[in-house]
């Protein structure tokens, strides 16, 4: 019963969607307020219902019912209850409902936090959201329902997949969706503004937050992804460049774009199109994602569900709302005029360049996610292009990225001042130099060009992103939330960037065959297995090794790699034994059964890997700060381009 | 002003790939190498570095040259019917490892079976785009005289097997090579 109630609310969920739809753009068109109000109303209504749906998949779940197909081959009773309840989004049908469920959250904050704003600007907005809610909701219902029966009933349900009954895979879609989907406010924003044909300071002002709180999000979703992926999977890699992947990160570099793009709109006035452009590309490239990672269009690992009925609705969505949002650039954008210039060597000019270059990155990932596809369409064959490619090309636009932040951080609006810090940046420069020769000629005693240039990157911008906070503290000043958001957020990518040079230089490898007793070394660690048992978990078998590292002679820690074979699903699962340290990671993965007590291991040591992730959090810090910026809780400030004395964000 | 009609164009026309993308299977077009010699080569073996292998190994006999790489997520698909193709025994097949890492390579031979007389290493891709190769998976047949007969560009099936490489091995070249 409880299912046919979901269900039932889902439908209902979908008329509340297009009555807000309808009502926030019609009456926003004629400027009726009474149908503006009821669109209002109904996102309330959208978020109730789609809510209450989402609790009756999970009451499903949690019950083990197995009367309905999706929890059926999505669970089982052997299942610990917090992975019953995960498994709601564990398939295709279910992560659809909470991205709906997750979109619908966002309208409902956007229905309630729009005092900055004037009702008929609300209005559009919360049209276009609705439009987005529709499409999407009648997607699910028409072709990926969760609230299916299945009569007769199944005894025992087919289990989660064993790759997601995993901690960090729980909140890893969650978190990756609210990015995703978060990016239809900055979307509707832009399109509300188009068909206004007005776009200012205040609109600026009030699309920062929501771009910034997706933009953290989808840090935060990426970087779980990638941390799941360094010990889950076996290989100790943390980055694979697989088509999925670069779903979620096309719209990441996208959103940084955005988000610097709209600091220069908010306080200069400029690039206006272009921050509407970015705004469009980003949500679209999110719409892209799920395309590509639903319809089975690209192979990848991740493609869990495809089905060309499917591809095909999100295909003809993605061409209505991205066609739709681009065609109305196209015709409104030149209305949208800048209203300064800026000298050549200005934050202004930083900016762009960052912005270019973020988009080249986007684009050229773009390129060789789609290549498959394109060379596939023009009767090619079917092709995979990987990591060699794109840990290149990847390079090439962030290198020069990077190095313009550690300067342009500093430079002022309109024209260059750099006599405040060019001093600061020198002497910045030349401990980064003094930083990277230590690492590279004391530290790990070999030298690689490449990896000297990322550690100067990285430290230079580590010092650089630190000059400003010191020296207002220094002068007893005080520090916006603005300032310690950015410095935080530029602090995050420098320790990303150290952690990823060091890792991708020093790592060592090593896949070795031992016996019982036998030990390895391993860049001055002794690896010695003492033996390898059956141990019996909830719903698996496994067989742990038991690993002794030593140094010097002295027991560092014991590591317990596992190869699980869950029960229902029979995959074999890799758990990885790992000792985490923040200077290095030693990381044992256990292989096969060689025979004769003989098993072959992977034993991976990894300098700074954790710096990785630990950037990843600095950075989602800094954007935690940045929205929380009393700024942007100021009610309707002035609606033009006056700046505040503290210049911040960028 | 028609500059801000371009994201809508290349959107459209991205958007016709997508189409087509959606209702595709594999299929493949001659290369321009059929019937030409196909490139000398003297490269390490992935099995043992220490060891070379050349294509004149091969000279006099017919076999297939299959271009693969770890890091190629077809290629992982693929193993599966290279493995039953060798186990039929009817050509040796010849593996190319492209742009990867040796072991790796040698990690991926030892899991997931080797189906290779010999895998030749070829990690900076010269090898390969003598070739001329796309992307990994590719797979050429080449005659007794070192001919390439055909060309496979993407995941070989065992329908492609049957239908475009056995006719050729046994001198019945079906009609569309030249």
């Amino acid at each position: 019963m409880t299912i046919e109630l979901g269900h039932f609310a889902l439908i209902l969920a979908f008329a509340l969607a297009l009555a807000q739809a309808f009502f926030g753009l019609a009456g926003s068109h004629t400027r009726r307020d009474n149908w503006m109000a009821a669109s209002r109303s109904a996102v309330t209504g959208q978020l109730v219902f789609t809510l209450f749906s989402f609790v009756c998949l999970a009451a499903a779940f949690l019950r083990s019912d197995f009367s309905v197909l999706y929890v059926a081959n999505n669970s089982n009773t052997d299942l610990p209850a917090f992975y019953k309840f995960a498994a709601v989004w564990g398939a295709h049908e279910g992560s659809l409902l909470l991205w709906l469920l997750i979109l619908a959250t966002w309208s409902a904050a956007v229905g309630w936090f729009n005092r900055a704003m004037t009702p008929a600007f609300t209005s559009k907005v919360l049209g276009v959201l609705g439009l987005i809610s529709s499409g999407f909701s009648l997607f699910v219902i028409t072709t990926s329902n969760p609230f299916e029966r299945l009569l007769p009933a199944a005894l025992q349900g087919a289990d989660l997949n064993p790759l997601l009954q995993d901690p960090a895979l729980v909140i890893h879609p969650p978190m990756l969706y609210a990015g995703y989907v978060g990016l239809a406010v900055p979307f509707a924003c832009a399109v509300a503004a188009l068909l206004e044909g007005k776009l200012d300071a205040a609109w600026a002002r009030w699309v920062r937050p929501w771009a910034t709180l997706s933009w953290l999000f989808l840090t935060l979703g990426i970087s779980l992804g990638s941390f799941w992926a360094y010990y889950e999977l076996g290989w100790g890699g943390w980055w694979f460049w697989d088509p999925v992947e670069n779903a979620s990160f096309m719209p990441w570099l996208m959103c940084t774009a955005l988000i610097h793009s709209l600091a220069v709109t908010e306080k200069r006035g400029l690039f206006k199109s272009w921050t509407v452009l970015l705004a469009i590309c980003g949500f679209s490239l999110s719409l892209l994602g799920t395309f590509l990672v639903r319809s089975g269009v690209l192979v990848s690992v991740h493609a869990f569900a495809s089905d060309p009925s499917r591809g095909l609705f999100i295909l003809a969505f993605l061409t209505l709302c991205i066609g739709g949002a681009l065609t109305l650039y196209g015709w409104r954008a030149q209305r949208l005029q800048s209203e300064a210039g800026f000298a050549v060597i200005s934050r202004e000019s930083f900016l762009l360049f960052n912005n270019v270059l973020l988009v080249v990155a986007a684009g050229l990932i773009l390129l060789g996610t789609l290549y498959p596809l394109f060379v596939d369409a023009l009767n090619l064959g079917k092709i995979s292009v990987g990591s060699p490619y794109f840990s290149v090309v990847f390079l090439i636009p962030m290198l020069p990225l990077v190095l313009l932040l550690a300067v342009g951080m500093h430079a002022g609006w309109k024209q260059a001042k750099f006599t405040t810090a060019k001093r600061p940046i020198l002497i910045a420069l030349g401990l980064a130099v003094a930083f990277a020769a230590t690492m590279t000629l004391l530290i790990f005693k070999r030298f690689s060009p490449l990896c000297f240039v990322g550690l100067l990157a990285g430290g230079w911008v580590f010092l650089s992103a630190l000059i400003e906070p010191i020296a207002r503290l220094r002068a007893k000043q005080s520090l916006s939330r603005g300032i310690i958001a950015m410095s935080l957020a530029h602090l995050g990518v420098a320790v990303f960037m150290l952690g990823v040079t060091t890792v991708e230089t020093y790592k060592i490898e090593k896949d070795v065959s031992l016996t019982n007793n036998q030990s390895i070394e391993i860049a001055g660690y002794q690896f010695t297995l003492l033996g390898t048992q059956a141990v019996t978990g909830p719903n698996y078998d496994a067989i742990e090794g038991t690993v002794s590292v030593t140094r010097n002679g002295q027991e560092l820690t014991v590591l317990r790699p596992q190869k699980r074979i869950y029960r229902v699903q029979t995959s074999p699962m890799t758990e990885a034994g790992i000792d985490a340290h923040w200077q290095r990671d030693l990381f044992v993965a256990l292989g096969d059964d060689l025979g004769n007590g003989v098993w072959s291991l992977r034993i991976q040591y990894k300098p700074l890997v954790r710096f990785i992730w630990l950037g990843t959090v600095i950075m989602a810090l800094g954007g935690l700060i940045g929205v929380t910026d009393r700024r942007y809780r100021v009610k309707a400030a002035a609606r033009s381009g006056n700046s505040e004395a503290v210049v911040a964000g960028a | 002003m028609w500059r801000s009609i371009i994201p809508a164009g290349v959107f459209a026309v991205l958007v016709g790939f997508f189409v087509v993308g959606l209702y595709r299977d594999p299929s493949q077009v001659p290369s321009p190498l059929i019937g030409k010699q196909a490139p000398a080569y003297t490269l390490p073996r992935v099995e043992d570095p220490a060891l070379q292998i050349s294509n004149s190994d091969f000279a006099g006999k017919k076999h297939l040259v299959n271009v693969w790489a770890t890091w190629c997520v077809e290629c992982r698909r693929e193993h599966a019917v290279l493995l039953e193709i060798a186990r039929q025994n009817v050509v040796p097949i010849v593996g190319l490892d492209w742009k990867d890492e040796l072991p790796l390579a040698q990690q991926w031979l030892q899991q997931l079976g080797n189906p290779y007389v010999a895998t030749a290493f070829d990690p900076e891709g010269r090898v390969a785009i003598d070739f001329g190769v796309y992307g990994a998976p590719e797979t050429f047949l080449i005659d007794e005289q070192g001919k390439v007969l055909y060309k496979q560009i993407g995941t070989l099936t065992m329908e492609i097997w049957e239908q475009e490489f056995l006719p050729r091995i046994n001198g019945q070249p079906n009609g569309q090579t030249s």
